[in-house]
């Protein structure tokens, strides 16, 4: 099944499982070794059926600790591999997944409780309570309560992992392929009902390289978030909670997982963890697939890996080196105790193009998050020396 | 099978679209459906893919990324064809290329919210008759670098322009092996800058009306530290606009009236150029001390101050009569009268101690001018400028030329 002629004999089963209607039973998961098949449905990974968007079988759900913001969008993100192949550990970078492993992530918000439904009206929260449908635990979202955006693939093929975005359509049924990226207007609607209206952006492929191609001499598109540090922490999955890369153990989707010192990210707003951890791993997942030493922002010398230990280098006392207008009119990234002097507060902050931080993938600010590295950058000690 | 494939896509974006989307701001449809198309062939570009822009001015809302070595993007001519990022909505660059063996030529690119052409980690990059303009002129929401490789190797930029950068209007930064050569600088901050880059060849220029008009820099923190860099038979006029850098970059610091700056960048040879009418200075010779960075503790391994600075058989005419900041300003006044001027070179004045030889650098490390009647102002910046000193003799020496930069297949 890996030549590109099925691809087409793929279709036509789509088709027809379409013209059949929902009483069929779901067709396997189709892995596509080449091309960039019409309809995510061809895929047979998720799919919106009977008021739910539910994983085919042997489709995995997942979530990371801290997440990439991301104008507020909820992620149900989900793994497959083909039958009898596995990724293996690593205990930072991402794992080493077998060719045919599908990687989905769907783009959603939950609908406001209250405001009409005009096609526009997303809620601003960061609660998941609605998100799911009852009685499934975390493994299908209710689209009675949801609007799903876009769900962008990550395929591993024989040269490497390939990025294919989908968008949704109105009436929610499939998504259709958008290679050259969307521009979708929204707006985020408040728990106190106030609305900001924003164009969410889908990216296209290339700026989907934007972020997944974190070395930019080796130029290797990489997954970013199903990594050691992110997943390790527990899931509701149907058949129970578990830790997640046990769980990838047990189906057969991970080897090498040692018994001891697998890193563990805080949960960026889980005010129980410590508060320096929460925001270096919020940094980390925001700013460095760019800000590493291999990555694209590494024209700027600052390395936002939470695994970096030089203060230095992570914006402490540095002053910019390619930032423009992006400084705000501050002279360094970031001054201890005195988050409204720190570029980097400013450009987190900011949601014009050319100043705002990460550069793409958000139009909005994520107040939280800000809120988060404010305090942080309060709390740090010490101050910036002169000659 | 290219043409089907591509109207097959555009049927189906068709499709999608019927939910009732509708494009957030600025573009028409028939920029919306060229957009489509060129961001289609930018993401399809392989090794010998020529994609053509052409004549016309094309308004698009999204930066265009190219990830394909061997490729050349070719307009008709920089004053005709025009992308124009006016309404740019995710960028924040016009154009931001990952590519080896990339040319491009005659277009322009206006108004990206970011920086207007990046191009990073490219080896054998060439920019020939492509015009960067922020079309409002000297604005503080100008993005910072107008021409921008940075990280490459063997990289030409000429026959181009570069207009209203906050930064940087050519900026090759982090870079080896560069020649920059007949490009008009105009309305930024930086007219033409090199930084942090080693072997550049930077000639027959034409800047002014910039803040500053040639700089050569290297800044702290980075991988790669500068060294070798040519300067020569450009045309440095009247650079006096006022800075509207972003406070905290290192162009900030830049004196309006600045012709050629030498920040901390060793083996710089500034000769046969036409220098004039720059009114804090037509050339200044600086420590990374005298810039108004907070943080002044310089990373490992980096060297401060200048060194192996030669400048020689250039032609001054005016300048120096009209420096920008009050210290400045009080400092001529109170040496040379208030109609006089400074000399056509000022040097900070701080000096590497450490690497000091009977009380001067070695031969090879000094800063030298041999340039007819042509004095360095010393204006002791260490000392707050208490006392300055005017220098001739002490200047007057030579170093060996530095070698031209040679560029595989270039002439």
């Amino acid at each position: 099944m890996k030549r590109s002629h099925f691809a087409g004999a793929a279709i036509a089963l789509g088709v027809l499982a379409l013209l059949g209607g929902c009483a069929q039973a779901p067709q396997p998961v189709h892995y596509f070794a080449t091309g960039y098949p019409a309809k995510l449905s061809d895929w047979h990974l998720v799919e919106a059926r009977g008021g739910k968007l539910a994983p085919n079988t042997g489709v995995v759900p997942y979530d990371l600790a801290t997440p990439l913001f991301s104008d507020y969008a909820h992620k149900f993100r989900t793994v497959w591999m083909p039958a009898g192949s596995a990724a293996k550990y690593d205990a930072y970078g991402p794992f080493d997944f077998p060719v045919g492993a599908v990687l989905t992530k769907t783009f959603f918000y939950p609908l406001p409780a209250k405001d009409p439904r005009d096609g526009k009206a997303v809620a601003r929260t960061w609660d998941t309570a609605r998100d799911f449908a009852p009685g499934t635990a975390h493994d299908a979202l209710d689209l009675a309560n949801v609007r799903l955006i876009e769900t962008r693939l990550l395929v591993r093929r024989e040269n490497g992992w390939e990025a294919i975005p989908y968008v949704w359509d109105a009436n929610q049924k499939d998504a259709h392929l958008a290679r050259t990226g969307d521009a979708i207007p929204l707006d985020l609607v408040d728990a106190a009902g106030q609305r900001e209206a924003f164009p969410y952006v889908v990216p296209n492929a290339n700026q989907c390289a934007g972020c997944h191609v974190t070395n930019v001499q080796a130029k290797r598109i990489d997954p970013l978030g199903p990594r050691a540090r992110h997943l390790n922490h527990d899931y509701a999955y149907a058949t129970g909670t578990q830790n997640q890369l046990e769980h990838w153990v047990k189906v057969g989707y991970l080897t090498g997982l040692p018994q001891t010192d697998v890193p563990r990210d805080a949960a960026w707003n889980d005010t129980a963890a410590p508060l320096d951890a929460r925001a270096r791993d919020w940094l980390d997942i925001n700013c460095s697939h760019c800000h590493n030493p291999a990555g694209p922002a590494n024209t700027t010398a600052l390395d936002l890996r939470s695994v970096n230990t030089d203060a230095r280098l992570w914006g402490v006392c540095k002053p910019p080196v390619a930032a423009g207008r992006g400084t705000g009119d501050r002279l360094l990234d970031i001054v201890p105790g005195k988050p409204d002097d720190s570029i980097l507060v400013y450009r987190i902050t900011s949601n014009e193009p050319g100043v705002m931080m990460p550069e793409m993938g958000r139009n909005t600010t994520d107040r939280e998050g800000v809120e988060l590295i404010r305090a942080w950058i309060a709390s740090l000690p010490g101050t910036c020396g002169s000659p | 099978m290219r043409k089907w494939l591509i109207a097959g896509l555009g049927t189906l974006l068709a499709a999608c679209g019927q939910g009732g989307k509708e494009t957030p701001q600025g573009l028409s449809d028939a920029d919306k459906a060229f957009q489509d198309q060129l961001q289609q062939q930018f993401l399809d570009a392989k090794p010998g893919t020529v994609i053509e822009i052409p004549a016309g001015v094309h308004n698009l809302d999204r930066v265009l990324t190219l990830r394909a070595d061997g490729v050349t993007v070719r307009g008709a001519g920089s004053d005709k064809s025009v992308l124009s990022f006016k309404h740019e909505i995710s960028g924040p660059e016009g154009m931001l290329v990952y590519a080896n063996d990339f040319t491009i030529e005659k277009l322009a690119i206006e108004d990206s919210k970011g920086d207007g052409l990046k191009i990073n980690d490219g080896t054998n990059i060439t920019i020939r008759d492509v015009r960067v303009e922020w079309t409002r002129g000297p604005s503080l929401e100008n993005g910072a670098y107008g021409i921008y490789p940075v990280k490459c190797k063997n990289v030409l930029v000429e026959d181009s322009a570069s207009i209203g950068a906050r930064d940087a209007g050519i900026y090759v930064g982090q870079s080896q092996d560069i020649i920059v050569r007949r490009n008009r600088a105009e309305k930024n901050v930086a007219g033409i800058e090199i930084e942090n880059s080693v072997r550049a060849d930077v000639y027959e220029n034409n800047a002014t009306g910039n803040t500053g008009g040639i700089l050569v820099f290297n800044m702290p923190d980075l991988t790669l530290h500068g060294s070798h860099a040519r300067v020569f038979k450009n045309k440095i006029i009247a650079n006096n606009l006022g800075n509207f850098a972003a406070k905290g970059t290192a162009v900030a610091s830049v004196p309006a009236g600045s012709g050629v700056i030498v920040m901390s960048n060793p083996n710089v040879e500034v000769f046969d150029n036409d220098i004039a009418d720059n009114r804090t200075a037509n050339v200044i010779i600086s420590s990374y001390f005298i810039t108004n960075f907070a943080d002044k503790t310089p990373s490992a391994g980096y060297d401060p101050y200048p060194k192996s600075i030669y400048i020689h058989d250039n032609r001054f005419s005016g300048g120096g009569d009209a420096p920008d900041g009050l210290e400045w300003k009080a400092l001529k006044v109170s040496m040379f009268g208030i109609t006089g001027h400074f000399p056509d070179v000022i040097w900070d004045g701080y000096v590497d101690t450490k690497a000091l030889v009977d009380g001067q650098y070695p031969a090879a490390q000094r800063i030298c001018v041999k340039n007819a009647d042509v004095e360095i102002l010393n204006v002791d910046g260490p000392n707050k400028f208490v006392h300055p000193k005017v220098l001739k003799d002490e200047v007057h020496c030579e170093l060996p030329p530095l070698a031209a930069v040679e560029l595989p297949g270039k002439a």
